[in-house]
C-alpha cells in the first residue's frame, strides 16, 4: 500500500505523464480535472500531498489553497503547486497562499519526483510509513 | 427637334431627381445631411412659389395686363423683408409646437379644435385643386407646343394620356420619398432637396431664354429698353385699388398656400436659415422676373398674331430654331410644375390623414386605436390621400377641359388659401381671437369666395346661369356674385378678395369677442401669442408701496437661498446710503430689481404676483394667473426637457463608466497577457517534454509508446495552432493583412462554415434555420476570411450551446448598403459582465470547461471583420448566444 497522492489537473495528457511517473515510483494516486469541489474531496481523502494546478476550471489552484489552508483538517497538508505562468508574482501569490513548493511547468519528470519524495520526507512511497509534515491520523478514507 | 427626343430627356431628367432625393434621405437616414441643411438649400426651396404658373404665366400675364404681374412678386418680397414681425414667430412657434401643416397650426392654436383642421383642410383642398390641374395641364400644354413644331408629321400624344402620365408619376415619385418615415416633424430632406435642384433648374431655364431674347433677338440691353417703351406695355395703366389688392393677396398666400406653409415652416430646420432667405429669397425672385417683360415685348413683335403668350418662353427660342434652349425651358417649367405638385400633394395629404382619415379611422376602430401600432395606418392613410390628391387634380384638369388662362387659376387658387389669413395672423398676436370666431371666419371667407370668385370660373352657364350673373339669385340685385352689395367697380377678382377678406376677419373679429376661450385655448393662445417671451419683461412699474422690507427678504430668502438674498439687499442699502442697516427701502428700482432677480428663479408671472401681494394695492389679476398658468405649462415643458437631458447625461455618464470599467478591465488583460502567452506555451511544452522523457527511459508497459506519441503529436499540432492563431492575430491588427477581395456567394461561405464546424462536437444534433433566399446575395469581400469568421462563430455556438435541443439560427438582413449577418444559439448565453470582454485576445468564459482553443476566436474574427469594413458585435437578448456581423455590400479594395 503506497503513500497517496491527490492530483488536480486539468490538463488531461499532463496528469496522464504525472500520474506514470509517480504510480511507477510506487504512489497511489487519485486525480481531479477540476477545481470546483477539489477542497472538499481532500478532506475526504486525506492524501498525504496535493500536487495543486494553478488555472483550473471551476475554481483556481489559488482559491483551492485557501480553501485547504481554511479547513482544519487540511491546513497543514502539503501543497505542491505547479504553473504554467512562470512570472515572479505567480509564485509570491503561490507562497503567500500556502503552497509549501512551487514548480513551473514544464518541468523534469526526475524533478518533480524528488520534489514530491522530498515534500513527504521519503526516498521513496516505500522506504517507511512516517509523515514528514505530521498530517492528520490515518492516511486515507 | 425630335419629340422623343424630349421625352427622353424628360425621362432622364426625372430619373435624376428621383436619384438626387433617394441619396439625399441615404444621407438623411445615416445622419449626415451637413451641407444640406444650408440655408441655401431652404432658400431654393421656397422657390416652389413660383410654379409653372409664374414660369410660363408670368409672360402672359405681362402680355396681357402690363406690369401688374410684379405684384406677384412683390408680395413675397415685402413678406421676406419683414420676416422679423411674421415669419419668425410662424417658424418659431411652428417648431415649438411641432406643427405639420396650416390645418395643424390653426387646429392647435384654437384649443387643438379638430372641426377647425376638417375646415381648413377641405378649404385647402377645394382652392388649391385647380391650382395642380394647373400645372398638369402647363406640362401637356408645353408638350403640345413641342408636338407641334415637330416637323416631321410626328402625331402629337394624346393629351389626356400625358397628364394621366405626368399625375401618375408624380403620385409615385411623391409617395415614395413623401411618406418614407412617420417623424414627429415632417420633414423630407430628400425631396426638399430636388425641389431645391428644381428650382436652379429653373432660374437658369428662364435667365437662359432671357438672355437669349435680350442679345440674341433684340440685339442688346439699349434696342430692348427702345422696343419696350415702342411697345407700350409699360404704359398700360395701374389701378391703385387693384395692385394693393394683389400686393397684399400675393403676401398673403406666400405664408397661406399649404405648400408655402410646408416648406417655410415645417421644413425648415433651423430658424437661423430664416435671415438668409430674407434677402435670398428676394433675390430668387427678382432674378426669375428679370426678363419677363423682355420675353413678353419681343414674343408680341415676333411671333404671330394669336400665339399663346403664355407660351412665349418656349414657342420663342423654337421658332427661332433653338432646340436645345427650347429643352432647357422645356425642363425648366417641367421642373416648376413638378415640385409643386409634390409638395402641394405632400402637404394636402399631411392635413387630409391627419385631420379626416385619422380621426374617422380612430372612431371606427377604437379597440384597436388603443392597443395598435398606428405608425403603417397613418402612413397608409398619407399614401391613400396623397393619391387621392392628384386624382382630383387630374379629375379637374379633365373635366375643366384645361382652356382658362394660367394667370386666373392661379390668382384663384391665391384669394381660397388668403381666407386662412385672418386666423392665422390673429390667432399669433392677439390672445382674445377664439375658436368659434376662427371657424364662423373660414367658413364665411370660404363661402363668399366659392360664390363670388370659385364658380363664377367656371365660365357662363356651367354653374351658374347668364342671367343669375346678372341679376343675382331670384333677381336679389345685392347679391349678384360679382357685385355684392351693389358694389360693381372692383373687377371680379378684387371684389372677391375685398368682400371675402373683410366678411371673413368681420365674423371672426364679432364671434371671439361674444365668445369665450376654453381653458386650452387660453393656454395655447398664449403660448402662441407670447412665443418669444421667455423673460416677460413687465411693463408695469411698481409704486411706493407700502411693503415691509423684512417681509420682502423673508420672501426672497425663501426663493434666492438665505446668502444671496442677504447680500442683494445689503447691496441694495448701501447703494441708498443706508449704510448701517441692512433692510433698504422698498422703492419702485428696487422692487423692480428683486423681481428681475425673482423671476430668474421662477418666472416672471409668479414674481410679480408674489411681490404684488406684499407691495398691496395691485390685486393679482385674472391676467396674471393666467400667465402664472401659462407659465407653468411652459415650466412643465422646460421640466420635461431638463429631464430628458439629465437622462441623456446619465446615459453618458453610464457609457463612460462602462468604457472606464472596460478600461481597466483591459489594462489588467494587457499585464497578465505576458503571463497568458506563457501559460498556452508551456502548458502543451509540459506534456511534450514529460511524455518525451518517459519515451527515452525504456522499459515501459505495452501501449505506452504509442500513446506517449500520440500526445507528442497533439500537443505539437496545439502548439503549431497556436502560433499560427497569434501570428493571424497580430497581421491582422496590424492591418497589414492582405485580402483577396471577389464577388462570391455568401448562402455558399455559410455552407462551407457550417460543413467545417460539424468537426465540433459531431455527436450533437444541431438544427439549423436559415432564409436561403435572403442568403443569396453577392457580397464583394475576402470570402475566405469571411468564411473563417463564420466557422469560429459557428463552432463557438456548437462548443457552448448547452440546450437539450441545440438550435443555430442564421439571419440576413441588408440595411443602408450593409449586409447584417446575425448567428445566434438557443443556449445560455453569454453573462452580461462578460459581453464586453469577449473579443479581447485570452478571454474565455469563466466556469467553461476547458475548450481546445486559447481563447483567440473571438479576437482574431473581430480583426478580420475589422479589416473587411465591418463590424462584429454580441447581441445581447436574444435568447441565446448571438453575435451580429455587419458588412458593406461592396468592399472597395485599399489603396496601395
Amino acid at each position: 500500500m503506497g503513500k497517496h497522492v491527490l492530483l488536480i489537473e486539468d490538463e488531461e495528457n499532463i496528469a496522464e505523464a504525472i500520474r506514470f511517473i509517480l504510480v511507477r515510483d510506487g504512489w497511489q494516486v487519485t486525480h481531479l480535472a477540476e477545481g470546483g469541489g477539489a477542497a472538499r474531496r481532500a478532506a475526504e481523502l486525506m492524501p498525504d500531498l496535493v500536487i495543486l494546478d494553478h488555472m483550473l476550471p471551476g475554481a483556481s489552484g489559488l482559491e483551492i489553497l485557501a480553501a485547504l489552508r481554511a479547513q482544519a483538517k487540511t491546513a497543514l497538508l502539503p501543497v505542491l503547486m505547479l504553473t504554467a505562468r512562470g512570472q515572479p508574482r505567480d509564485r509570491e501569490a503561490a507562497e503567500r497562499a500556502g503552497a509549501n513548493r512551487f514548480m513551473a511547468k514544464p518541468f523534469a519528470n526526475a524533478d518533480i519526483l524528488a520534489e514530491v519524495r522530498a515534500m513527504t520526507g521519503t526516498a521513496g512511497p516505500e522506504s517507511g510509513p512516517e509523515n514528514g509534515l505530521g498530517n492528520g491520523p490515518g492516511g486515507q478514507g | 427637334m425630335p419629340f422623343n427626343v424630349l421625352v427622353l430627356a424628360c425621362l432622364a431628367y426625372v430619373i435624376f431627381l428621383f436619384s438626387v432625393a433617394f441619396l439625399v434621405e441615404r444621407r438623411a437616414m445615416a445622419g449626415r445631411l451637413g451641407w444640406l441643411r444650408s440655408p441655401l438649400v431652404y432658400t431654393l426651396s421656397l422657390s416652389i412659389y413660383c410654379t409653372a404658373w409664374t414660369f410660363y404665366g408670368a409672360v402672359g400675364y405681362a402680355a396681357r395686363s402690363g406690369l401688374e404681374f410684379l405684384t406677384i412678386y412683390f408680395g413675397p418680397t415685402l413678406v421676406f423683408v419683414g420676416w422679423w414681425w411674421v415669419l419668425r414667430k410662424l417658424v418659431r412657434i411652428g417648431r415649438q409646437h411641432r406643427v405639420t401643416s396650416i390645418a395643424d397650426l390653426i387646429s392647435s392654436r384654437f384649443g387643438k379644435s379638430n372641426l377647425l383642421g376638417v375646415i381648413v383642410t377641405v378649404m385647402a383642398v377645394v382652392a388649391t385643386t385647380p391650382y395642380i390641374a394647373l400645372q398638369l395641364q402647363s406640362v401637356v400644354l408645353s408638350f403640345g407646343v413641342f408636338a407641334s413644331a415637330t416637323p416631321d408629321g410626328f402625331t402629337p400624344p394624346d393629351a389626356e394620356q400625358t397628364a394621366i402620365w405626368v399625375a401618375a408619376g408624380l403620385a409615385v415619385f411623391t409617395t415614395i420619398f413623401g411618406t418614407r418615415n412617420l417623424d414627429a416633424k415632417e420633414q423630407h430632406h430628400g425631396i426638399v432637396t430636388a425641389i431645391a435642384v428644381e428650382a436652379v433648374v429653373k432660374l437658369v431655364a428662364l435667365l437662359a431664354v432671357g438672355i437669349f431674347v435680350v442679345w440674341g433677338l433684340a440685339g442688346g440691353i439699349g434696342a430692348t429698353l427702345e422696343r419696350i417703351d415702342a411697345s407700350g406695355l409699360a404704359a398700360w395703366d395701374m389701378q391703385p385699388g387693384r395692385w394693393t389688392g394683389l400686393l397684399f393677396l400675393s403676401a398673403a398666400a406666400v405664408i397661406c398656400l399649404p405648400r408655402m406653409f410646408q416648406v417655410l415652416v415645417v421644413e425648415n430646420s433651423d430658424e437661423g436659415h430664416l435671415a438668409t432667405a430674407s434677402w435670398a429669397f428676394p433675390a430668387y425672385l427678382l432674378a426669375m422676373s428679370l426678363f419677363i417683360v423682355p420675353i413678353a415685348v419681343i414674343g408680341l413683335d415676333r411671333l404671330p398674331e394669336g400665339a399663346n403668350p403664355d407660351m412665349f418662353v418656349l414657342t420663342l427660342p423654337l421658332s427661332e430654331g433653338q432646340g436645345g434652349l427650347a429643352m432647357l425651358a422645356f425642363l425648366g417649367g417641367f421642373s416648376s410644375a413638378t415640385s409643386m405638385v409634390i409638395v402641394e400633394a405632400i402637404a394636402l395629404a399631411t392635413m387630409v390623414s391627419n385631420h379626416i382619415v385619422m380621426p374617422v379611422w380612430l372612431w371606427l376602430r377604437p379597440a384597436v386605436a388603443m392597443s395598435a401600432d398606428l405608425r403603417g395606418v397613418v402612413l397608409n392613410a398619407r399614401r391613400l390621400s396623397i393619391g387621392a390628391v392628384l386624382a382630383m387634380g387630374y379629375g379637374y384638369y379633365h373635366l375643366s377641359g384645361g382652356s382658362a388662362a394660367l394667370a386666373a387659376i392661379g390668382l384663384i387658387a391665391f384669394v381660397g388659401v388668403a381666407q386662412f389669413l385672418p386666423a392665422m395672423i390673429a390667432g399669433i398676436f392677439w390672445r382674445g381671437a377664439t375658436r368659434i370666431g376662427a371657424a364662423l371666419g373660414l367658413v364665411t371667407g370660404f363661402v363668399v369666395w366659392a360664390y363670388a370668385l370659385f364658380l363664377p370660373s367656371f365660365g357662363p352657364d356651367a354653374v351658374y346661369s347668364a342671367q343669375f350673373l346678372a341679376e343675382g339669385p331670384m333677381a336679389i340685385g345685392w347679391l349678384r356674385p360679382q357685385a355684392l352689395f351693389g358694389v360693381e367697380a372692383m373687377d371680379p377678382l378684387t371684389h372677391a378678395l375685398f368682400w371675402s377678406l373683410m366678411l371673413n376677419a368681420t365674423a371672426f373679429f364679432i364671434g371671439s369677442v361674444l365668445t369665450f376661450p376654453g381653458p386650452v385655448e387660453r393656454l395655447q393662445g398664449a403660448a402662441f401669442v407670447n412665443v418669444f417671451d421667455d423673460q416677460a419683461t413687465d411693463p408695469r412699474r411698481w409704486s411706493h408701496g407700502q411693503a415691509e422690507p423684512e417681509q420682502l427678504l423673508v420672501m426672497a430668502q425663501r426663493i434666492l437661498g438665505d446668502d444671496a438674498a442677504q447680500s442683494l439687499f445689503e447691496a441694495a442699502a448701501q447703494a441708498q446710503g443706508k449704510s448701517d442697516s441692512l433692510l433698504p427701502d422698498p422703492t419702485p428700482e428696487f422692487l423692480s430689481d428683486l423681481e428681475r432677480r425673482l423671476s430668474g428663479s421662477v418666472g416672471a408671472a409668479t414674481a410679480h404676483a408674489m411681490i404684488s401681494q406684499l407691495v398691496g394695492g395691485a390685486t393679482v389679476s385674472v391676467e396674471d394667473l393666467m400667465a402664472v398658468a401659462s407659465e407653468s405649462a411652459q415650466m412643465m415643458e422646460y421640466s420635461a426637457q431638463l429631464e430628458a437631458q439629465r437622462e441623456k447625461l446619465s446615459r453618458t455618464a453610464g457609457a463612460l463608466r462602462e468604457a472606464n470599467e472596460k478600461l481597466t478591465r483591459l489594462s489588467v488583460q494587457k499585464d497578465t497577457f505576458l503571463s497568458q502567452i506563457s501559460h498556452e506555451l508551456r502548458t502543451p511544452m509540459t506534456s511534450i517534454r514529460a511524455f518525451s522523457e518517459i519515451l527515452t527511459e525504456g522499459d515501459l508497459p505495452p501501449g505506452m509508446v504509442t500513446k506517449s506519441g500520440r500526445v507528442i503529436q497533439d500537443e505539437a499540432k496545439r502548439l503549431t495552432r497556436l502560433l499560427d492563431d497569434l501570428l493571424d492575430l497580430s497581421v491582422l491588427e496590424n492591418g497589414k493583412v492582405s485580402l483577396s477581395i471577389s464577388l462570391a456567394n455568401l448562402r455558399e461561405m455559410i455552407d462551407r462554415a457550417i460543413q467545417a464546424a460539424e468537426q465540433v462536437k459531431p455527436e450533437r444534433g444541431f438544427t439549423f434555420h436559415r432564409d436561403l433566399a435572403a442568403e443569396n446575395i453577392f457580397l464583394r469581400t475576402d470570402a475566405d476570411r469571411l468564411t473563417q469568421v463564420l466557422i469560429n462563430l459557428i463552432s463557438n455556438a456548437r462548443k457552448y450551446c448547452d440546450a437539450k435541443h441545440p438550435e443555430i439560427r442564421i439571419t440576413i438582413r441588408i440595411k443602408a448598403g450593409r449586409a447584417v449577418i446575425d448567428v445566434a444559439d438557443n443556449g445560455k448565453g453569454i453573462p452580461k459582465d462578460a459581453q464586453s470582454t469577449i473579443f479581447e485576445k485570452f478571454t474565455r468564459l469563466p466556469n467553461e470547461s476547458r475548450a481546445k482553443g486559447a481563447g483567440l476566436g473571438l479576437a482574431i474574427c473581430r480583426e478580420i471583420v475589422v479589416n473587411l469594413g465591418g463590424t462584429i458585435a454580441y447581441l445581447p437578448g436574444q435568447g441565446g448566444a448571438a453575435f451580429r456581423v455587419s458588412l458593406p455590400l461592396r468592399l472597395e479594395a485599399k489603396a496601395a
